[in-house]
């Protein structure tokens, strides 16, 4: 390697800007500014909508104020309860990361800075669509109103598990609440998600599909096949994409976004391509309506980039301090996505200081009071899981000889 | 009943399914207007509509995991994977996610998915047109994994798969497809209407799954075989004059165990043929379950006739391809231990 050549080939490896120790650097990126970007028709071609693509839908500035043509129509209860979903989805996250620290658990992941995401586009969804998340959408369990309690004892595999304990912890489920069950191999719930959308309109149905990824795994070959198949039959299905920047150490450049977005895979499959900022929660509430009412008029399936920062660790498995500055998430431009929706229901006369104070302390009571119960049934541990013999349950719908004879070896 | 080939059974299977459940759909790359390159969907297009039967792009991870979707969502999918050769693309959409579905969501989603995929060689397909993977399917927990040898078979394997609530992997042996190849090239493949198993109902009818045949009966030995080699293993019993108890898997998993030891316990000798590579083969499978059910009614070692642990080779295929004259060879081994 020592005598290469003056106009020898070159490999590129992409790098951020900044690691441990340096500054955080977000000098070469610009936004265009709220309110800023028009509202295209949900019947424009997807051709006219490249520029989306290249720019970022913003509705909230730093001072709260909603701005421009994407600012939907929400009421202010609705806003609340936003918000208060938001909080209560990181008083969650905050005490089951510390109850995972505490050995309670094997396993957590927090949405630490995304939540506007899921709660705004559950919000923005009919309570009935089918959602296809990844494994840090937990905001959209929360604002169906999904329990906590069972939240949680599935994150402690318990007998109250709804799962029965075979899944790693926020690997939820619940078909009564639209939420499929989450897989660990990533992108696959994308062209699932594209084919339960098919489905629907195979059906004559009136529900859509709506399918969440990460930035990193659009590089996984689901994804293609997911968009492929989404834009030849116009299946009604959102595919989100929550670019937070890093896939475990990976910046967001090892999976392809150097020179271009994220929203702009869309492009090359003529499919309409959104690229909104992710911590405003009105912006990503109206750009998902905006997607929805597409997708039920039969107009097809929108892309969405989330422009994000994930604020925690990848998972309780991590440490984020090894590859990244510690300050990063507290320098994002963009913001923390609950005091954005704060500042802007205070700026309505709709919320205050004090209101927000007694909300984060409801909150946190909330799922102090659930956590109490699901302890109680039992936190990770054989003596609080499952009856042993149901490991052999469910492989198939009756359970075959060679199961039956496994499962009295193992002495049940 | 009309005598049909495999081709038209797993056809008559298909129309007779979507003709009586509106949650029956079909597709794959060729699948629509064509027909499929081996005609199995030919007219249900035309009959059922362009939603209901359709042209897919070609990218088997896109086929197998919208198909896992609408099997999610209620649907009754019935995918064609083109050849069995370009499985591998779909592969973790149908081990890691349509096999674990109703097992990590509690049996709260389910997917009643049938995969189906021509395979198997004696066709000059070379190594991307000729595999046989399906061991790589009955390791997976979840996964059913079914191979028909006739066409009244066929159509009611096919049936039964469709109405499973489980994802099925049903590997159609191509070779046979338009005739029962016996393997032995010196004379002319008769057609399927010469065969009694050609003659096939019109309606419904279905075959269970995880249930052998027995299509020979005898008293010498047992050969366990599965899909084109068990024409060949009845062309061995008949060229060798040895009588052998010949069992066609049907399913091979669940496999029938109870035939399998019945079959071994009373003659107390077995030779499994697969067309597949032998190294952690199906037939590893069979010999250690016949080890483990019959060891102390057997008189002789388990012989395994296979492919070897090549890569299918296109102008050595008929000495990589299992005929009679090895599974003779195998028969007398055991015959003579």
């Amino acid at each position: 390697m020592s005598s290469r050549k003056s106009n020898a080939l070159d490999l590129h490896v992409p790098a951020p800007r900044a690691r441990p120790g340096d500054k955080p650097d977000f000098s070469g990126w610009t936004f265009p500014e709220p309110g800023d970007t028009p509202r295209p028709d949900v019947d424009a071609g997807a051709a006219e909508l490249r520029d989306y693509a290249y720019g970022l839908i913003r509705v909230l500035d730093m001072e709260g104020n909603a701005l421009g043509p994407w600012t939907p129509h929400i009421s202010p209860d609705a806003l609340r309860r936003g918000l208060k979903h938001m909080l209560l989805t990181r008083a969650f996250d905050d005490r089951m990361y510390r109850a995972q620290r505490q050995g309670k658990t094997s396993f957590y992941m927090q949405s630490f800075g995304e939540e506007a995401i899921s709660v705004a586009q559950a919000m923005a969804l009919n309570a009935d669509d089918m959602c296809f998340p990844s494994y840090r959408q937990q905001g959209i369990l929360i604002a169906r109103e999904y329990p906590l309690i069972d939240m949680m004892c599935q994150i402690y595999s318990n007998k109250r598990d709804p799962m029965k304990g075979r899944q790693l912890p926020v690997m939820y489920s619940s078909k009564k609440d639209g939420f499929f069950t989450i897989s660990g191999n990533l992108a696959t719930q994308v062209p699932q998600a594209v084919g339960w959308a098919m489905a629907s309109a195979y059906s004559g149905d009136m529900r859509i599909a709506a399918a969440w990824l990460g930035e990193g795994s659009t590089a996984e070959g689901d994804f293609h096949a997911a968009m492929t198949f989404a834009n030849v039959y116009k299946a009604p299905v959102i595919i989100n994409v929550v670019n937070n920047q890093w896939a475990i150490s990976s910046f967001q450049g090892i999976a392809g976004g150097e020179n271009t977005t994220f929203a702009a895979r869309g492009v090359g499959y003529g499919m309409a391509p959104m690229r909104v900022d992710g911590n405003d929660f009105l912006a990503v509430y109206a750009v998902t309506q905006w997607a929805a009412e597409r997708a039920r008029a039969n107009l097809g399936p929108t892309l969405i980039e989330h422009f994000t920062y994930r604020g925690g660790p990848h998972s309780t498995s991590d440490d984020p301090s090894r590859y990244r500055p510690a300050d990063e998430g507290r320098a994002w431009p963009l913001g923390d996505p609950i005091d954005r929706l704060r500042d802007h229901l205070v700026s309505l006369g709709e919320w205050s200081e004090e209101q927000h104070r007694q909300a984060q302390e409801e909150a946190v009571e909330t799922v102090r009071a659930a956590g109490r119960e699901a302890e109680k049934i039992g936190v990770l541990g054989a003596e609080a899981a499952h009856e042993r013999a149901s490991m052999f349950e469910d492989v198939y719908r009756d359970v075959p000889w060679h199961l039956r004879q496994q499962r009295e070896e193992l002495g049940s | 009943m009309a005598a049909m080939t495999m081709i038209q059974a797993l056809n008559s299977a298909l129309d007779t399914m979507m003709g009586r459940d509106p949650n029956v759909l079909t597709f794959g790359e060729d699948v629509g207007y064509f027909g499929g390159v081996f005609k199995v969907t030919e007219h249900l297009q035309q009959k059922y509509g362009a939603r209901r039967c359709f042209d897919a792009p070609i990218n088997e991870c896109g086929i197998a995991g919208t198909a896992v979707g609408m099997a999610v969502y209620g649907l009754r999918p019935v995918i064609e994977i083109q050849f069995a050769d370009y499985m591998y693309p779909a592969y973790d959409q149908l081990v890691s996610e349509a096999a674990r579905i109703r097992y990590r969501s509690a049996n709260d989603f389910t997917v009643p998915l049938t995969v189906r995929m021509p395979y198997g060689g004696g066709i000059y397909g070379g190594q991307t047109h000729s595999q046989s993977p399906e061991a790589l399917f009955t390791h997976v927990a979840g996964l059913k994994t079914v191979i028909p040898s006739t066409p009244y078979d066929a159509k009611g394997l096919l049936i039964s798969a469709i109405e499973d609530d489980d994802p099925v992997i049903f590997l159609e042996p191509k070779r046979v497809y338009n005739g029962p190849f016996d393997g032995r090239r010196d004379r002319p493949v008769q057609p399927w209407s010469k065969h009694p198993a050609s003659e096939v109902p019109e309606g419904y009818y279905s075959i269970p799954l995880g249930k052998a045949a027995v299509v020979r009966e005898g008293a010498d030995l047992t050969i366990l075989c599965y899909g084109t080699m068990v024409h060949v293993a009845l062309a061995a019993a008949e060229d060798s004059g040895i009588d052998a108890e010949v069992i066609d898997l049907r399913t091979l998993l669940p496999v029938d165990i109870e035939t399998i030891a019945a079959s071994v316990s009373k003659t107390g000798r077995c030779v499994i043929v697969h067309e597949a590579t032998r190294t952690s083969g199906y037939g590893a499978e069979l010999s250690a379950l016949v080890q483990e059910h019959c060891f102390y009614q057997l008189e002789a070692p388990i012989e395994r006739v296979t492919g070897y642990d090549t890569p299918y080779p296109h102008a050595l295929e008929w000495e990589y391809f299992p005929t009679p004259p090895r599974v003779i060879k195998a028969m007398r081994r055991v015959m003579e231990a």
